[in-house]
């Protein structure tokens, strides 16, 4: 009956308090909110970060074609074309640790026709154990198989933009397109993996043989006709990644016939660390969001505190009335609790909402991927609800111990 | 037995370090149906003591019995009690809720006597009809006149049928006219068997009661029945 009674006064007072209501409300809504989309957005950082791994395969080295100097001036990655497609058979014979390797040759920006559709795209030529090593999946038709690569078959899988560019919903799959010029056999499409870290549509390519590449399509590189543009290797699974790359590094420098003071003439990069870079610089991405969120989140409390201690002490009068009408100190205290608790909870709440909604805006509109962190929104919502509901209850505590004539006088 | 009896009550303030003594040793006994009035200059303790009488503050010592009750050694919760059924109080500035209505405020101590709303409603009703507000039942405060304002208050202050009616300058804040009215109404309380004590410094204020009491420094300094006591309009 009290607690009925207190609530149904709270209640009340909240509803005939409106401007009150609010601005005791907003420090809460902003406090919660705020935190709610910083933590999102750097949830979605990292998430991105971790699928971009995902994407390209954890423990995964490449070697690219080095860089030819002249006079001083270095000509830039692939400008050397060193490494071949026996380099990559080697390395997979004489390295224990790697489990698979992916010759490619690629080239960027080549042009491909169906009907009066084209789109310009990046062609890779390599083997089957790609796709393995990039987890990436076939949705439609399949992927090409050794044979077709010994053949060098005139087959292409596509990417799933280039597919939409050329064949809108339709299957490519058994449709020919013009590759280069050359008519190839769409055989299959790729699941959709969306954006790398750099921005970069990673589903904007074509897969083909890599004979295929070298014989008919992308042609040989005039310096080097065995060269390749590069090797994707793959290392196993808690192998050590550092001894794998200097043992792969000695490979491919015994095999080009370097001598001990000689340069490289390839580039070797451990992706896995490349990540781990990236993944760091997303954790303090996600550490320093995490700081601005407290901060606003104590700015929100402060906010409250003073919302609630300046209300609460104007209404000593009214605390110094219904003690004189008969009320007990547990009735004054029951009002107040469960006034503070309530603002505080409407609060909350609505910055719960809003807080998911700035991320799904963030999401839609600034083009960042979120990860709603329920746990945190609810840390950050006890947390201002907390600050609410003591400094709402403290001044009331206090008034309620004096006696009620004090509590009436004071303005 | 006196429906109220003080003996030797004294109250000191203590502003910073120096003690400021409002009530010099107050000895008193009212009896049920009497219409008491305080005088005194304003610092004169009068009142300090009605706060006193009313349980809204506690004294620095002396003793005070009220309807045979020891009401200095009560605990909170019964002194809440004593302060929700056993006196209502009347103030000068009416003290209402702002965002209250008439009704709500007048069902404010049923609230704390734990009456259920059907039952508070009525009362409420009930009491805003004998001080002539029936129509007023859903205003503000600040929809009220001075004087409505006062009669809302007087209401709150019976609705639970106190055994005495303490009114603090109850006409204080109001003109010669509406405080007739309120006089009128406490005379009609009274002569109805209400106990009433009642705080003033308008001696015609003063004239509707048949006991006065003199304040001056904190003592009594007279206690006459009144010759010339003024009729209700």
């Amino acid at each position: 009956m009290k607690l009925v009674n207190s609530t149904l006064a709270a209640l009340r007072a909240v509803r005939v308090n409106k401007l009150r209501s609010a601005l005791t409300m907003l420090g809460i809504v902003l406090g919660v909110s705020s935190v709610t989309v910083m933590m999102a957005v750097g949830g979605g950082a990292s998430q991105r970060i971790q699928t971009e791994m995902r994407n390209l395969g954890a423990n995964t080295i490449v070697l690219n074609s080095g860089a030819l100097k002249s006079a001083g001036v270095s000509k830039g990655q692939g400008s050397r074309p060193s490494v071949t497609l026996a380099d990559a058979q080697a390395i997979e014979n004489e390295v224990p640790a790697v489990t698979a390797t992916s010759p490619q040759h690629n080239f960027a920006g080549m042009q491909l026709i169906y009907g009066n559709a084209n789109w310009s795209t990046l062609v890779t030529g390599t083997t089957p154990e790609y796709l393995t090593i990039r987890n990436w999946a076939v949705s439609r038709g399949r992927a090409f198989d050794r044979e077709d690569v010994i053949q060098g078959s005139k087959v292409v899988v596509l990417g799933r933009t280039v597919a939409e560019q050329l064949f809108g919903n339709q299957s490519p799959v058994g449709q020919e397109i013009r590759v280069n010029r050359v008519p190839m056999t769409v055989i299959g499409e790729l699941a959709a993996k969306g954006q790398s870290l750099a921005g970069v549509d990673t589903d904007d390519t074509a897969v083909i043989p890599i004979s295929t590449a070298l014989n008919r399509v992308v042609g040989r590189n005039p310096a080097n006709p065995r060269a390749i543009s590069g090797v994707i290797i793959k290392v196993r699974d808690g192998a050590n990644m550092a001894s794998a790359f200097s043992d792969i590094r000695q490979v491919v420098r015994e095999r080009h016939g370097l001598l001990p003071a000689q340069e490289d003439d390839f580039h070797l990069i451990n992706l896995t660390e490349v990540m781990r870079a990236k993944e760091d610089s997303a954790r303090a991405l996600g550490i320093l969001l995490a700081a601005i969120a407290s901060v606003s989140l104590l700015v929100g409390g402060i906010g409250i505190m003073n919302i609630m201690l300046v209300s609460v002490t104007e209404r000593i009068r009214e605390i110094g009335l219904r003690l004189a009408v008969g009320a007990r100190r547990s009735d004054i205290l029951g009002q107040f609790l469960v006034e503070a608790t309530i603002l505080s909870l409407i609060g909350g709440i609505a910055g719960v909402v809003l807080g998911l909604g700035g991320a799904v805006a963030v999401e839609r509109y600034a083009d960042l991927g979120v990860v709603l962190n329920g746990q945190l929104s609810l840390v950050a919502m006890a947390f201002a609800a907390g600050v609410g509901i003591f400094f709402g209850f403290y001044p009331a505590w206090k008034a309620s111990l004096l006696q009620p004539v004090e509590a009436l006088r004071s303005d | 037995m006196a429906l109220v009896a003080v003996s030797d009550l004294t109250k000191t303030y203590m502003l910073g370090q120096t003690a400021v003594p409002a009530l010099r040793g107050i000895s008193l006994a009212i009896d049920r149906g009497e219409f008491v009035a305080v005088m005194g200059s304003s610092g004169s303790g009068k009142s300090t003591l009605m706060n006193l009488l009313g349980c809204l503050d506690a004294p620095s010592s002396g003793t005070y019995h009220l309807a045979g009750q020891d009401v200095l050694r009560l605990s909170s919760n019964k002194l809440a009690a004593v302060r929700n059924t056993s006196v209502g109080f009347v103030f000068q500035q009416f003290n209402l809720l702002a965002r209250a209505t008439a009704l709500e405020n007048v069902e404010l101590p049923m609230v704390y006597a734990g009456i259920g709303w059907r039952e508070r409603t009525r009362r409420a009703r009930e009491v805003l009809a004998q001080v002539g507000l029936s129509d007023r039942e859903h205003h503000r405060p600040s929809q009220l006149s001075g004087g409505q304002q006062q009669r809302v208050a007087i209401a709150r202050a019976l609705v639970n049928q106190p055994l005495l009616l303490l009114a603090d300058e109850p006409t204080g804040a109001l003109d010669s006219v509406t405080s007739d009215e309120i006089m009128a109404t406490l005379v009609r309380l009274n002569e109805g068997g209400l106990t009433v004590i009642v705080v003033t410094h308008d001696a015609e204020v003063a004239r509707y009661a048949r006991r006065v009491i003199h304040f001056k420094d904190g003592r009594v300094v007279s206690d006459d029945l009144n010759q010339n006591i003024r009729a209700a309009a």
